[in-house]
C-alpha cells in the first residue's frame, strides 16, 4: 500500500480528520430525524405520485407501467385542457389581484395609523379562518337564491333577479377568483409589511432631501429593496393558488359544466372519486412543469441583483 | 380463503349441505330449514365498522343501539365510526388497498366492484338472508354481486321522489300530480307562470345531480351503454331526453346549473320552489319543526313522472355493507351483519330511519314506516324501481368513473344552458364515456 510506504505522516492525515469526522457524524445524527421526515412524508409520496402517473393503477388494484398512455389520453381530453386553462387563468388573475391589493394594503398599514396593531390583526383574519369555513361562507354569499349581495342589490332596486353567481361561466370564474383573492390578500399584505419595516427610514429621509416625490420614493427606494421579499411572497402565492382545491370543491365542484374545474380538483375527481388513480396522478404530475416554471422565474428572474436595483440585463 | 366452511357453526345437523343452495333451490319455504344459520365469532374478536354519517338522527341511534345489543349477546366489541357519505369512497378504497383499517364498511354504488378481490365472499350469508326474507331486490343485488358471488350485502336505497307544494299545484290547475312526463312539463310551465317555479339540479351534486340526469335519460329510453359495455348514448332517445330537459329547464328557477346537493332543499323550504326531486329530507325537516307545521302540511310527495319508456326507472343512491378480506375476524363480522339483517333488528332500523332507507329484502316492505305518513309511500318503492348505475352494462370501474366524472350531468347541463347544441353535448359525452369504457 502506498500509504504504508510513505510512512506515518500520511497515515496521520486521512481525508477527514477524526475531529471533523466526529463533528460531522454528530451533525448527521442531528439531521437524520429531519431528513427521515422529509423522505417519508415528502419525497416518497411525491415519488409515488409521479410513478402512479405512469401506471394504470386503479383504486384497489396496483397498476402496471404504461408509459405515457395517461398523458396521451389527457392530451385528447377536452375537460383536462379546460381545467388547464381554468387553472392558469385563476392563478394569473388571482395572483395579480392579490399582489396589487396586498401591496396597497401593506403600504397603508405601514403608515402611522391609530390602532395600528388592531388593524394589522384584523387584516390577518381571512388567512386565519380555515379555508373550508370561509368557502362555506362564500357559498352562501354566492347562493343562486339566497345571496346577500343579490338581496341587497334587489332591495336597492339595482337588479330585478338574483345574480347567477356560480351558474354562469364568466360569473362563476370571477366569483371563485374573488373568494381566493379575499383569502390570499393577508398573506401578501403582512409579509410585504414585514419587508417594508426592514427598510431604513434614513433612506427615505435622504431621498426626501434630494427632493424625491412620494411616487419616486416608492419607485426608487421601496420597490428595489422590497423585490427579494416580493419574489418569495409571489412565488408562494402562485404556488398556493395554482394548487387550490378546497375553495372550488366547496363552491362548485368544478361546475357549471367544468368551467371552474382546476387541475387539482379534476385530479381528485378522477383519481379518488372516479377511482382512476393513475389518471388522477397524471393530472397532478402535469401540474409540476407549471409550478417549476413559477419557481424558476422567481429565482432566476426576480432575485437578480441587477433587476432589484432597477437596472436591466445587458 | 375458505373461512366460511371452517368455522361455520350449524346447530342443526344435516343442513350443512350448504346454505348457498337452500335459498335458490328451495325458495322461501326451504329457507325456514336454515333459519338458524350463525357464525361463531373468533376468540377475542373485536370489530371496526365505518359507516356514512346518518341523514337522520334516528338511523344512527338505532344502528348503535343494535350494535350494542350485538356486543352484549356475543361479547364482540364493535366500534362504529362515521364519515361524510362522499368521503366513504376514498376511505374504503384506501382500506382495500392498504389491507388494514375497518373490518366492515357501508359503501356506495359500484364501490364493491372496484376491488372485488379485497372483499370477503358472503354468498352463504346473502343466500341465507335472501331465502329467509323474500329475496333481495334485483337492482340492489347487482351492486353487491359479482360473477354470481355476493361480495357485500345490499343494505338500503336512499329513495328520491317528487316533493311539491300541494296548494300551488292545485292553484296551477292540477288536482293530482301528473304521472307522465308530457303533462309534467305542462304543470311546470303553469307553475312558472304563477311565480312558483320548480327546480332540478343541473350542477355537480353527487346525489341530486345524478338522480335527475339519469331519470331524464332512462325515462326516455336512452342508456349509456349496452349489455356488453359498448357506449350507445348517441341515440334518438337520448336526443329526445335532452330536448325534453331543455323545455323543462326553461321553467326552472334560475341558477340550477350551479346547484349542489343542498341547494334545492334550501330554496324549497324557503318557499322559493314549488317542485323538486329529493330524498325525504325536504319533508323531514319541516315535519319535525313545529314552526314549519304549515309548510309541512302543504308538502306532498309522489314518484317521478313516467316517460315514454312506460315504467318507473331511477338511479337512487344504493349502499351496501362489505367485509374486507383483510379482517382477522371474518366470522365475527359475518355474525354481526347476520344479526343486523335479521327481522327484529333490520325492521327496527328501517323504522328508525324515517323513510330515508328503503329495505333491501322484499319481506321488509311491509314495514309500518311506509304507511305511517302519506308522504313516505313513494319512497317505499325505491328498491324495487331502481336501476343500477351504467345500465345495461357491467358494474365496475368504468361505470363508477363515468358517474364520478359527471358525464351525464354535464351533458344535460351543457345543452340546457346553451353552451353547446344537443348534438355536440351528446358527442362530447360519448367521447368522455368512451375514455372509461373503451379500455
Amino acid at each position: 500500500m502506498t500509504t504504508d510506504t510513505l510512512g506515518g505522516v500520511a497515515r496521520r492525515r486521512p481525508w477527514i480528520s477524526p475531529h471533523a469526522l466526529r463533528r460531522n457524524l454528530v451533525a448527521w445524527i442531528f439531521m437524520l430525524p429531519a431528513a427521515a421526515l422529509l423522505v417519508v412524508f415528502l419525497t416518497y409520496p411525491l415519488g409515488l405520485g409521479v410513478w402512479l402517473g405512469f401506471t394504470d393503477a386503479r383504486i384497489g388494484r396496483p397498476g402496471m407501467y404504461v408509459g405515457l398512455e395517461n398523458f396521451e389520453m389527457l392530451w385528447d381530453d377536452s375537460v383536462f385542457w379546460l381545467s388547464v386553462f381554468n387553472t392558469v387563468l385563476y392563478t394569473t388573475v388571482a395572483s395579480l389581484l392579490k399582489f396589487a391589493l396586498g401591496f396597497w394594503l401593506a403600504l397603508l398599514l405601514n403608515e402611522h395609523l391609530p390602532f395600528k396593531a388592531f388593524f394589522r390583526a384584523i387584516v390577518l383574519l381571512p388567512w386565519v379562518v380555515p379555508t373550508v369555513l370561509s368557502a362555506i361562507a362564500f357559498w352562501w354569499i354566492y347562493d343562486a337564491q339566497f345571496s346577500i349581495i343579490s338581496w341587497v342589490l334587489i332591495k336597492w332596486g339595482w337588479i330585478d333577479a338574483p345574480i347567477n353567481f356560480l351558474g354562469d361561466v364568466a360569473n362563476a370564474r370571477a366569483s371563485v377568483i374573488a373568494a381566493n383573492v379575499w383569502r390570499g390578500i393577508p398573506f401578501v399584505a403582512i409579509t410585504l409589511l414585514a419587508g417594508l419595516q426592514t427598510i431604513s427610514p434614513s433612506l427615505y429621509e435622504a431621498a426626501a432631501l434630494d427632493g424625491a416625490t412620494a411616487m419616486q420614493r416608492l419607485r426608487y427606494v421601496t420597490l428595489p429593496l422590497l423585490t427579494p421579499i416580493i419574489a418569495i411572497v409571489m412565488t408562494f402565492s402562485v404556488l398556493f393558488t395554482f394548487t387550490d382545491f378546497q375553495l372550488i370543491y366547496v363552491l362548485t365542484r368544478g361546475g357549471p359544466v367544468n368551467a371552474t374545474h382546476l387541475m387539482a380538483t379534476l385530479s381528485f375527481q378522477r383519481g379518488i372519486s372516479g377511482g382512476q388513480l393513475g389518471e388522477g396522478a397524471a393530472i397532478a404530475v402535469a401540474m409540476i412543469p407549471f409550478l417549476l416554471a413559477a419557481i424558476l422565474f422567481s429565482y432566476f428572474g426576480l432575485q437578480r441583483r441587477r433587476w432589484q436595483q432597477g437596472g436591466t440585463d445587458r | 380463503m375458505d373461512f366460511t366452511r371452517r368455522d361455520l357453526m350449524r346447530t342443526t345437523a344435516g343442513l350443512a349441505a350448504g346454505a348457498a343452495l337452500g335459498g335458490k333451490l328451495l325458495g322461501p319455504t326451504g329457507a325456514r330449514a336454515q333459519s338458524d344459520l350463525s357464525f361463531k365469532p373468533e376468540e377475542g374478536a373485536s370489530l371496526r365498522v365505518l359507516r356514512w354519517s346518518p341523514f337522520v338522527k334516528g338511523d344512527e341511534e338505532q344502528w348503535l343501539a343494535l350494535t350494542k345489543k350485538f356486543s352484549e349477546q356475543t361479547g364482540v366489541q364493535v366500534r362504529v365510526d362515521k364519515e361524510s357519505w362522499e368521503d366513504i369512497r376514498p376511505k374504503a378504497a384506501v382500506a382495500a388497498n392498504v389491507g388494514s383499517g375497518p373490518d366492515i364498511m357501508l359503501v356506495w354504488f359500484d364501490d364493491p366492484h372496484q376491488y372485488p378481490d379485497k372483499l370477503l365472499d358472503v354468498t352463504d350469508l346473502a343466500d341465507y338472508l335472501g331465502g329467509k326474507y323474500g329475496g333481495w331486490y334485483d337492482g340492489m343485488a347487482d351492486y353487491a354481486r359479482r360473477d354470481g358471488k355476493f361480495i357485500g350485502l345490499p343494505l338500503a336505497t336512499i329513495g328520491n321522489a317528487i316533493v311539491y307544494r300541494e296548494s300551488w299545484v292545485k292553484e296551477a290547475g292540477w288536482s293530482e300530480f301528473p304521472t307522465d312526463t308530457a303533462s309534467f312539463l305542462e304543470l311546470l310551465k303553469a307553475l312558472q307562470k304563477n311565480g312558483h317555479p320548480g327546480g332540478f339540479t343541473h350542477g355537480h351534486g353527487v346525489g341530486d345531480g345524478n338522480n335527475y340526469a339519469h331519470w331524464l335519460l332512462w325515462s326516455h329510453g336512452g342508456q349509456m351503454v349496452d349489455a356488453g359495455g359498448k357506449v350507445v348514448l348517441d341515440s334518438a332517445e337520448t336526443m329526445k331526453s335532452i330536448e325534453y330537459a331543455m323545455e323543462l329547464y326553461k321553467t326552472f328557477i334560475p341558477g340550477t346549473e350551479s346547484w349542489l346537493d343542498v341547494n334545492n332543499n334550501r330554496a324549497f323550504l324557503a318557499g322559493e320552489l314549488s317542485v323538486i326531486a329529493n330524498g325525504i329530507s325536504a319533508y323531514y325537516t319541516p315535519k319535525n319543526d313545529p314552526a314549519q307545521a304549515e309548510l309541512a302540511a302543504d308538502i306532498r310527495t309522489c314518484p317521478l313522472p313516467i316517460g315514454p319508456v312506460g315504467q318507473s326507472v331511477e338511479l337512487y343512491q344504493v349502499t351496501s355493507a362489505v367485509i374486507f378480506a383483510h379482517t382477522p375476524y371474518p366470522n365475527a363480522a359475518k355474525e354481526y351483519l347476520r344479526f343486523m339483517y335479521e327481522e327484529p333488528q333490520m325492521q327496527s332500523w328501517i323504522t328508525a330511519s324515517s323513510a330515508y332507507c328503503c329495505q333491501p329484502l322484499k319481506a321488509y316492505e311491509n314495514n309500518p314506516i311506509w304507511s305511517s305518513d302519506r308522504n313516505y309511500a313513494p319512497y317505499a318503492k325505491a328498491s324495487a324501481t331502481l336501476r343500477p348505475n351504467g345500465y345495461a352494462g357491467p358494474l365496475g370501474y368504468a361505470s363508477a368513473g363515468v358517474m364520478a366524472d359527471y358525464v351525464l350531468v354535464d351533458m344535460y347541463a351543457e345543452a340546457v344552458t346553451g353552451r353547446s347544441s344537443p348534438k355536440e353535448a351528446i358527442e362530447r359525452a360519448v367521447k368522455r364515456a368512451n375514455r372509461y369504457y373503451s379500455i
